[in-house]
């Protein structure tokens, strides 16, 4: 079985604050971190290796410093990793980003399975999993809270949607994006620490992937940011104390006083 | 204080942080609570590689790129203590039970062995102490009489620990009971063996995540060939086994002190009384500062001895003894301190300090009482004055 897994450096949302002038996020002082969500897809794709043997190939697109969560994932047991970087990589949108993800998952060649979390926890959007299945024109189980079968022909996997499971049964090569119901991500081994420090990780840019230049970054990209604010607070919360039966009528009263739709 | 770790060293102490953090700290009032041995934090460590740190590549782990092995050890088992010394000597109590294999064990016992112990396949302990001997080796009544290609084992070793986690384990028995300590064998007696089997748990005053038990030896035939060294040498084993493992203790020590420090610490920097934080107050101050400089001290010594042994160094002895004494005492004496600044909540047993407290007392007692570790020390004096004199 051979594994990608497509991971995303991310700042430490805790502490994250947005500059609401730039409508950008304040990054200075933040620490970077492995999007927590691509931890499962990780371990997913380890706990399928260590049973059916094969390779976890970990990939990321970023600035040349993203190699760090690369090495992070090496010493949890990836066992190879590869950084796409590339000036004109900058100012992807998801659209772009995948596209050259999946142009990476090309290159590395004869793949069964992607794997993403579910979302990273800067953007929020959920995309670039399906995305990278878009591009690859592979079949994608997004969402993805258990597998219960993987052999060399077909995956299937339960589908956590609200209100509800889908079992869906795929053939391969797939696009799963994973739940943290998944698994529990297991710790870095000294082992793999060791390994992390000394493994050779190569560069893709966009030459080495034989993309356009319309293809990746800022011109690839078919969305703009255009600003990024907190949503205005409304109203505030009212705060009332007093027995239940009370508190009970005040509700009802308010909420049928109320323009809530 | 730095003490300029290598890398290798910060990953390790990282990497025990981590555990720490995610496994040992949610758990610890529980399993102290309930005198539980921490399975499932054991199986973790041994993923991470963290048993295999004091043993050579050749047998299966890694103990070369840390240096050695003993300072990785009092790396890793400081920094869990800061969590829970009871989980903490429940990982270190491998390396003791190891290291008879380690030190004096032959060819064959350490390709047998140690691999498993490595990679945490299995765990080991170290069986030593007996009812009616505890400071005073030469007391051993457990007997091992030779009956052609076997020893046949009689009798009760005595608050084990480990006992009944582990399946290796290194016994020191009576083979010459008429030469007293230099009757004394060494044995490497594997779980299951017939004739072999557990007593009672201890109920502990603290370390109450660690098994201790007693080991109940009835007839039990083992192998001539696990046999630990020679004949007659199984108090040399012993001492060697301890001398080399007591940086482990203090280590231990060290790390429930400073977990200790690091709460009293945290606690008056929020205490509010008088319409000030409890830290602003002199009498406050003054405690944390000696605590702070004790804890200091006290990893100075334990590093210090540790990279001793690392370099090869065939004596340290009185080093290892020296460690072990200081950083046990100032561990009851910062534990008690950090009661004392917390107040009636360190009484209380929603916080960590008092289990500290408790877990701080064994460190005086165990891998050798401190009045022993100073009778060590002052024969290594009286010796290196008597040779200075010549």
């Amino acid at each position: 079985m051979r594994i990608v897994v497509a991971v995303k450096q991310v700042p430490d949302t805790a502490e994250v604050r947005i500059d609401e002038e730039r409508g950008t996020l304040i990054r200075e002082g933040i620490p970077s971190i492995l999007n927590p969500f691509d931890e499962y897809a990780l371990e997913e794709a380890m706990k399928w290796r260590d049973k059916l043997g094969g390779t976890v190939t970990v990939i990321t697109m970023g600035p040349p410093q993203a190699e760090a969560v690369l090495r992070e994932a090496v010493s949890m047991g990836a066992d190879e990793a590869v950084l796409l970087s590339d000036r004109a990589f900058a100012g992807a949108d998801t659209w772009a980003t995948s596209h050259t993800l999946a142009k990476a998952v090309e290159k590395i060649g004869d793949i069964d399975i992607v794997m993403t979390g579910k979302q990273a926890i800067d953007g929020d959007t959920a995309q670039t999993g399906p995305s990278i299945a878009a591009s690859l024109d592979w079949p994608q189980i997004t969402f993805v809270g258990f597998v219960r079968e993987l052999n060399q022909d077909s995956i299937v996997a339960e589908r956590y949607v609200e209100g509800g499971c889908e079992v869906i049964r795929s053939s391969l090569p797939v696009v799963i994006t994973v739940l943290k119901d998944a698994n529990t991500p297991r710790l870095p081994s000294l082992r793999g620490k060791m390994k992390s420090r000394k493994i050779e990780i190569p560069v893709w840019g966009r030459e080495d992937l034989e993309l356009p230049e319309d293809e990746v970054g800022l011109d690839g990209s078919p969305t703009r940011v255009v600003k990024i604010t907190t949503p205005e607070i409304l109203s505030n919360g009212e705060i009332h104390h007093g027995e239940s039966e009370k508190l009970a009528k005040l509700l009802v009263d308010s909420l049928l006083g109320s323009e809530v739709p | 204080m730095n003490y300029y770790l290598s890398e290798e060293l910060n990953d390790l102490k990282d990497l025990c942080a981590k555990i720490a953090e995610k496994y040992i700290l949610p758990v610890r009032a529980e399993l102290d609570e309930e005198n539980r041995f921490p399975r499932e934090i054991i199986k973790v460590m041994a993923e991470s590689d963290l048993n295999g740190i004091y043993i050579p590549e050749e047998y299966g782990g890694f103990a070369e790129t840390f240096g050695g092995g003993s300072m990785a050890l009092t790396v890793a088992t400081e920094e869990l203590s800061k969590a829970c010394g009871g989980v903490a000597v429940s990982y270190a109590a491998n390396a003791l039970g190891a290291m008879p294999i380690l030190i004096s064990g032959s060819e064959e016992q350490k390709k047998k062995y140690l691999p498993d112990l490595a990679s945490g396949k299995k765990l080991a302990a170290f069986a030593l102490t007996e009812s009616e001997a505890g400071s005073d080796a030469g007391g051993v009544k457990t007997k091992a009489v030779k009956d052609g290609d076997s020893y046949v084992l009689n009798g009760t070793k005595q608050w084990i620990t480990n006992g009944g986690e582990a399946q290796i384990y290194t016994v020191i028995a009576q083979t010459d009971p008429s030469r007293g300590t230099r009757g004394l064998s060494a044995f490497i007696v594997e779980e299951g063996t017939p004739g072999f089997s557990y007593g009672k748990k201890e109920d502990k005053m603290g370390i109450r995540a660690s098994s201790t038990m007693e080991l109940i030896f009835e007839d039990c035939r083992i192998p001539a060939e696990n046999l630990i060294a020679r004949e007659g040498h199984g108090f040399l084993v012993a001492m060697k086994t301890l001398n080399k493992s007591r940086p482990g203790v203090a280590a231990q020590a060290l790390g429930i002190a400073q977990g200790a420090l690091d709460e009293a610490a945290k606690y008056a920097s929020e205490r509010v009384q008088f319409g000030h934080r409890i830290d602003s107050f002199q009498g406050i101050q003054f405690m944390l500062a000696d605590m702070a400089t004790q804890v200091e001290a006290a990893r100075a010594l334990v590093y210090s001895a540790s990279r001793m042994i690392d370099a090869g160094e065939r004596k340290y002895e009185k080093e290892s003894a020296m460690a072990k004494v200081f950083a046990s005492d100032v561990a009851m004496k910062v534990t008690t301190d950090a009661v004392q600044i917390l107040g009636g909540y360190g009484y209380m047993k929603e916080y960590p300090v008092e289990k500290m407290m408790r877990d701080a007392k064994i460190t005086q007692i165990y891998e050798g009482t401190n009045q022993i570790q100073r009778s060590v020390i002052a024969s290594a004096l009286i010796k290196e004055t008597a040779a200075r004199g010549k």
